[in-house]
């Protein structure tokens, strides 16, 4: 790694203890490397998270950091940012933390737009606690608590938080790092609630129950099924069945950032003379 | 600034006592019947540069409340039971990770959904043991609207002393009594800040307690940069889940309240010098207590009250001493028997303990009480 990012990660937490051949290193080197290009502040800089593999991500970042309760990260984050809207605050959530558990804290961010930037993990599997399904494993595929097949049709979480209010979306893979690194830059930039789903492999418990040989094999998959956005909105109908779409998927910058609407109502009650 | 005489409800004068203790953020959810502070909230705070936030349920209001704790500012949720349940995991992660907070619930009946508009104490229980694991904590009980002012500040001030959340129970009698008030002018009132580091931001460990068990706590944002997590964890903050770092952790949490006990312990009474019984109470039926042993006096009979104002930690040594020189306590309680059980646990069996307790959402009444001391004495 680049000796300028070493600074960003807690070099005595390192290793990590994320699986051989998962994808979350990539995503957290993938964020780093986004935080440096666009300059953040180090220290004006708050990484929040949940409960599971991605959520032990900012123990090994050098910030502000806070790992939260299951399916809490954004609460937490949004009362951060309530309280010091000059601190940039990032998420790092998982699909099972984010989308499940967490999944009314998502949706009400993305009402409010609050300055936070989400960053999901989306590794299709409740990977810490050993390969439960979660809202966002395909139908059909295996889990722990799925032995015959996921019958709970997956989310598009980005379809969610677009349909929630969401003003800026993307999608990346760990394999496609530069476009990653590239769209996370871009969501820490917005004003406003940002949201990034990352494909990232389990070949552990995800890979092992459904037919990846390995995570090579998986992180082909990832690029295989994916098409970006630019290339996808230009393919016909038929050519875009099946196709996971990446890229910056929105972007509205119009609407009001929830800090700076809230600072609209400090002016209107100190105005009303009332102490 | 000299103080101001305004009829204020129970429940606002949880307002102005947070506004004046300096809290300056609010996260929370709509519960009857709690709603009032809420309310008070949203038009109070931003008056004074604060902030309000009405999150999506409770879980997500504990859990703002906590987080804005971190960035440096007073923070406050209210709820009442239904609520105050939600809230139990947050407010064991503002246990384990020394956030301090105030939470404050007005009690209704219970349990489930039972009856929004009625007056209950039924967690008080839940209010010490609600949270999993073996949580310390500090709750108070104001039994009027004065109290209801003060107590307030005292939950701030314990919090904020404590690096602790800090639980405010009132029940829906004091929540919704009206009265006239004097509020004292800010310069009367005492506040007490967070201890913050002084050492350099390389030399902080966020969980490092000084002499007094207590570590300073920094804001977020301001350099010192550390890792908070609900794990049990070393000075650094960092996860350690080894033998014997996981008990000193769980013992210095309790420790560093219980150290303090006298300090934290709030307790009035009256007629103790020559009672053979003594009614002990709490909350908005202290005033029936109170007119009960007036009563009783008045009638020759040799009764004293005792008002329990810090409930958590429990005034074991307090009672047990009282205990050695009545016959009796007659305990009335919106439930049935919780602190009573404290009690009979606390006063060793010497002396009698003697429940009195309405649970169909009314109150208990003077007349109530009066009959018991006689059957008594």
């Amino acid at each position: 790694m680049n000796a300028n990012l070493l600074k960003y990660f807690r070099q005595d937490k390192l290793p990590h203890i994320w699986c051989p051949g998962c994808g979350h290193g990539i995503i957290m080197g993938a964020l780093v490397r986004a935080i440096d290009k666009v300059g953040l502040e180090q220290d004006k800089t708050v990484i929040v998270s949940g409960i599971g593999c991605s959520s032990r991500a900012p123990g090994y970042m050098n910030f502000d950091t806070l790992h939260t309760t299951h399916g809490r990260a954004i609460a937490f984050a949004t009362g951060i940012k309530m309280a010091k809207p000059e601190l940039n605050v990032i998420v790092v959530t998982g699909d099972g933390d984010g989308a499940a558990i967490g999944g009314n804290h998502l949706i009400h961010a993305c009402r409010r737009n609050i300055g936070l930037t989400v960053i999901m993990f989306n590794n299709n599997i409740y990977g810490m606690t050993s390969g439960q399904y979660s809202p966002l494993t395909p139908v059909g595929k295996k889990a722990t608590t799925a032995p015959y097949g996921n019958i709970d049709p997956e989310f598009d979480i980005c379809n969610v938080v677009k349909g929630a209010g969401a003003t800026f979306i993307a999608r990346g893979t760990a394999y496609h790092v530069k476009q990653l690194i590239d769209i996370i830059a871009r969501g820490l930039t917005h004003d406003g609630f940002a949201f990034i789903e990352t494909l990232t492999q389990c070949p552990i418990n995800y890979g092992r129950r459904n037919k990846f040989a390995d995570p090579v094999e998986m992180l082909m998959w990832q690029k295989e099924v994916t098409v970006s956005k630019e290339v996808y909105d230009k393919l016909s109908e038929e050519e875009k069945a099946g196709k996971i779409v990446t890229g910056i998927l929105y972007h509205d910058d119009t609407k009001i950032e929830y800090t700076k609407a809230y600072e609209k109502v400090i002016e209107l009650a100190r105005k009303g003379g009332q102490k | 600034m000299a103080e101001k005489q305004i009829l204020l409800q129970g429940n606002e004068a949880v307002v102005e006592g947070a506004i004046a203790a300096g809290c300056r953020f609010y996260a929370g959810y709509p519960i009857t019947p709690s709603s009032e502070i809420a309310e008070g909230m949203a038009r109070r705070l931003p008056q004074v540069g604060g902030k309000f936030i009405q999150m999506e349920d409770e879980i997500g209001g504990m859990a703002a409340t906590i987080g804005a704790s971190l960035a440096g500012l007073k923070s406050m949720t209210a709820t009442s039971g239904p609520g105050f349940s939600l809230k139990q995991e947050n407010i064991g992660f503002a246990v384990m990770t020394e956030i301090p907070c105030v939470i404050v619930n007005v009690q209704r009946m219970g349990p489930s959904t039972g009856l929004p508009t009625s007056p209950g104490q039924g967690d008080m229980i839940q209010a010490r043991f609600g949270t999993h694991g073996d949580s310390s904590i500090i709750a108070l009980t104001p039994s009027n609207v004065k109290e209801a002012f003060d107590l307030t500040i005292k939950a701030f001030n314990f919090a904020e002393r404590f690096r602790s959340p800090v639980i405010l129970l009132l029940d829906e009698i004091v929540g919704h009594m009206r009265e006239n008030v004097k509020l004292p002018g800010a310069d009367e009132i005492e506040i007490i800040n967070r201890k913050r580091p002084t050492c350099k931001p390389e030399e902080y460990f966020p969980y490092q307690p000084d002499e007094d068990l207590i570590p300073p706590i920094a804001d977020y944002g301001t350099g010192y940069r550390f890792h908070i997590t609900g794990l049990y964890h070393d000075k650094t903050g960092f996860p350690k889940g080894q033998s014997p770092m996981i008990s000193d952790l769980l013992l210095r949490l309790h420790d560093k309240i219980l150290k303090y006990q006298d300090e934290v312990t709030l307790i009035e009474s009256k007629y103790l010098d020559d009672a053979e019984i003594v009614v002990l109470s709490y909350g908005g039926i202290m005033g029936s207590a109170i007119s009960a042993v007036e009563s009783a006096r008045k009638e020759g009979k040799k009764v004293g009250w005792i008002k329990l104002i810090t409930i958590w930690p429990f005034p074991d040594q307090y009672l047990l001493e009282v205990a050695k020189k009545v016959k009796a306590f007659i305990i009335p309680e919106l439930n049935l028997g919780q602190i009573q059980r404290e009690v009979q646990r606390a006063t060793l069996g010497k002396a009698e303990i003697i429940g009195l307790h309405r649970v169909d959402g009314d109150i208990i009444r003077p007349e109530e009480i009066l009959d018991k001391i006689r059957e008594v004495l």
